[in-house]
Parts: structure tokens; C-alpha cells; sequence
């Protein structure tokens, strides 16, 4: 039993939590951008959080249901319909057998996630779901969503539609997006006037903007330390003697345009990286969308552990709220 | 009067690159699944089509300008 996928969108993906545990031999994380909306899809038609589901960008794909099936959206503001019907977003829903989901324009957000009772049922590759089309990993194939796709689906355990979850327990970025950055091992590299200007600087997102980094613009360009360039780093001041990127780290190619890696990021390299965005707000980047306006502001590691344990009782207060 | 909208956020164009003419001149006719714009997101171009037919009015946004989802980018009056 399937879905069929009669219209793709611009770029849909299948995701899960992805694939922690090969980032040291170059294979990325993977899994959804924005991970709380991916879990608490699934929750709301019944899932385990980790099920596979669709990751939507900017516009909704058109698909065909061959069995009745609970769905859930949720992440960006993407307003789904079935057979022309509105849906609430963050709520569950059914979908007959037969019936059409499809998606007006994205009001807020970048990324939407669908998740549908019983899980996309896809291969696992490496022990997840998650499509990583650069290394042809997951999904179908190892490429995103195809007009003509038909995505098997798991035995599903049927609850009840209607479960919803309040606005004061979803997560979008406000305008201008905070980020919050812990500085990392190579900050020393800036001078102090880049050091603070980095964080005074008013950011937009650019148009090169994806699942492996999101790009910024319109800050200063950052000066450097000088120094003799060691063996092994190129000439360029941003560059290093390779090492290794974390999940979140921000390079600056050339000092000029800063760049977070997200979940299909590569996993070393030879740019300098001048920190990373913590943790708890990586999600927030992945619903961003293009000319969002961005600050960073500087943290240190008590706030960021706090964070990371906000976000854990945000994700536990909506599995209690869903009971 | 049809608005055609943009499917996505990203950047808009009236012409397929620089020095190009436009897509569309006001007083052009335009059948339905004609570009009548391009628009740039996550490195990929993506073409505006027109869903109706009739003659083009005018482009509601310039060109290179920023743009969200659902923006109106042209006039095709019916």
C-alpha cells in the first residue's frame, strides 16, 4: 500500500533522523532539517518519532493516496487541502483512499513536514531512510521525490484524527532569525574588530541556501589575524591546514560569506570555521527561507547546554500535551 | 485580469540572463504554460508559467527583486 506521486514539488525529500555514526568516513547525518517538526508529525498520526516522512520545500508536492491513512503537517506554514478540502496545519487528518493531497502557497517557513500513519517504507541504507542525493544514499533510489514516485508505506497502527498541537508548542524563527553561535576553535584567527563585528552585522540568507549550508549575507567582510600560513593551508587567510567541520559549524570562504553546514554537509575541509551554531537552534535554520534578515548573537556553553535542555522539555511538554 | 504568482521565495527575473530580451512585452499574447518569468532559489531556476491565456499586461515586480511565495509577478489580462 502507497502513495503516488502525481506532482513533486521543487525539491522533496523522504528524511528520518538520519544517519549519525559515518560522519568520520565522509557520510553526513543526514535526516530532517527541522528535527522537532519531523517528530512531532509522526506523533500526531501515531508514529515512532524516527519514522521516515516527506521533507517539503517551499512548495508542496500533489499526491495520490492508494489507502485511507492518517497525515500530519507540520514545520512551515504550508497549507495542505485533500480533494480541495483546507487542512489545519499541525493536526492530524484523514486521507481516503483515492484522495488527492495537495498544497497551497507556503505562507511562513521554508520546510513542511508530512508525515503519514504507518511511515514511509522505504529501504533503509545505513541504517536510515534519509535521502542523501549527492552520495546516492536513502529514499528512492538515493534521489529526492519523482512525478511518478510510488512510496510504500509501513503496517500503521490507526489513531484517531484530530490530535493537535497549541501554537505556543510549535517553533518558527521570528523575524529577524536569531542564531545563536558558541565560538570555536579557530576564533582566534578574526581580529577583534571582526570578532565583534560578525555579531553587529545585520545578515540576510542567500539563494545559495540548502540541505548542506546555508549561506548569509550582507555583513562585513572579516579580517584576519596576520600571520605566515602554515604548511599545507593555502594562501587565502580563511584557510586552514584541513580539519574537521561539526554539524553546525560556520565557515567564511575568503572572510566574506558565512556559511552553516547542515545535515548533508561534508565533514572536513580547508576553510576556517569561526564557530558553530548551537545545537537547539540548528531546526530554526532550516526554516528559513531566502532574503530572511539574520542576527547572530554570541553564547557561551552554559547558555548553549541550557538551550539544548529547553529544547528537550519543549519536545517532552508536547509528547505529554498528545499524551 | 489573471495575477500569475509565484510558486516559491527566491529572486525573480523578467529575462533568461542578463542582455536577454524580456520574457514578455505588455501587448504580447501568452497561452497558458508559457514562461513568463524565472526565479532563482537554492542554486536551481525555476520557470514561471502562465496558467491562462490572454495578452500580458505588465510585470507587477522588478527585475532581480527579492519575492515570497504566492507574490504576484504579472498581469495577463484574459
Amino acid at each position: 500500500m502507497s502513495l503516488k506521486v502525481i506532482q513533486p514539488g521543487l525539491s522533496t525529500s523522504i528524511q528520518d533522523l538520519g544517519r549519525p555514526g559515518y560522519f568520520h568516513l565522509g557520510i553526513p547525518i543526514g535526516g530532517a532539517m527541522d528535527r522537532f517538526a519531523l517528530r512531532v508529525a509522526n506523533m500526531l498520526v501515531g508514529n515512532p518519532e524516527g519514522a521516515a516522512g516527506l521533507e517539503v520545500v517551499f512548495m508542496g508536492p500533489e499526491i495520490v493516496f492508494e489507502k485511507d491513512a492518517l497525515v500530519a503537517v507540520t514545520g512551515a506554514d504550508l497549507p495542505a487541502k485533500v480533494d480541495g478540502k483546507p487542512q489545519e496545519g499541525w493536526t492530524a487528518f484523514e486521507v481516503k483512499a483515492g484522495q488527492t493531497l495537495k498544497f497551497d502557497f507556503l505562507k511562513s517557513g521554508a520546510r513542511a513536514y508530512i508525515a503519514i500513519s504507518g511511515g514511509i517504507d522505504t529501504p533503509p541504507a545505513l541504517g536510515s531512510r534519509s535521502t542523501y542525493p549527492i552520495g546516492a544514499l536513502g529514499g528512492i533510489e538515493g534521489r529526492n521525490v519523482q512525478a511518478g514516485d510510488v512510496i510504500p508505506l509501513g503496517e500503521a497502527e490507526m489513531i484517531e484524527p484530530g490530535l493537535n498541537v497549541p501554537k505556543e508548542l510549535r517553533r518558527l524563527p521570528d523575524n529577524p532569525a536569531e542564531l545563536r553561535v558558541l565560538p570555536g576553535l579557530y576564533w582566534h584567527r578574526l581580529t577583534p574588530a571582526a570578532q565583534e563585528g560578525f555579531f553587529d552585522d545585520d545578515w540576510t540568507v542567500a539563494l545559495e541556501a540548502d540541505r548542506m549550508g546555508y549561506r548569509f549575507k550582507g555583513g562585513k567582510p572579516l579580517e584576519f589575524v596576520g600571520r605566515e600560513q602554515p604548511f599545507g593551508a593555502g594562501a587565502d587567510p580563511s584557510n586552514i591546514v584541513d580539519g574537521c567541520y561539526s554539524y553546525g559549524s560556520i565557515q567564511v570562504p575568503g572572510g566574506l560569506e558565512p556559511i552553516v553546514l547542515h545535515r548533508d554537509a561534508v565533514s572536513g575541509g580547508g576553510y576556517f570555521t569561526l564557530g558553530a551554531i548551537i545545537s537547539a537552534d540548528m531546526d530554526l535554520i532550516g526554516q528559513l527561507q531566502p532574503h530572511t534578515p539574520v542576527k547572530f548573537r554570541k553564547v557561551g556553553m552554559d547558555e548553549a547546554l541550557k538551550a539544548r535542555s529547553d529544547r528537550k522539555k519543549m519536545l517532552a511538554a508536547v509528547r505529554a500535551h498528545l499524551g | 485580469m489573471t495575477q500569475v504568482l509565484s510558486p516559491v521565495p527566491g529572486t525573480f527575473y523578467t529575462q533568461s540572463a542578463p542582455g536577454e530580451p524580456l520574457y514578455k512585452q505588455p501587448g504580447d499574447a501568452v497561452a497558458a504554460g508559457d514562461t513568463v518569468g524565472l526565479i532563482e532559489v537554492m542554486k536551481t531556476f525555476i520557470d514561471v508559467k502562465a496558467e491562462t491565456s490572454g495578452t500580458f499586461k505588465s510585470y507587477l515586480i522588478d527585475d532581480g527583486a527579492a519575492i515570497g511565495a504566492g507574490a504576484p509577478l504579472a498581469e495577463i489580462e484574459d
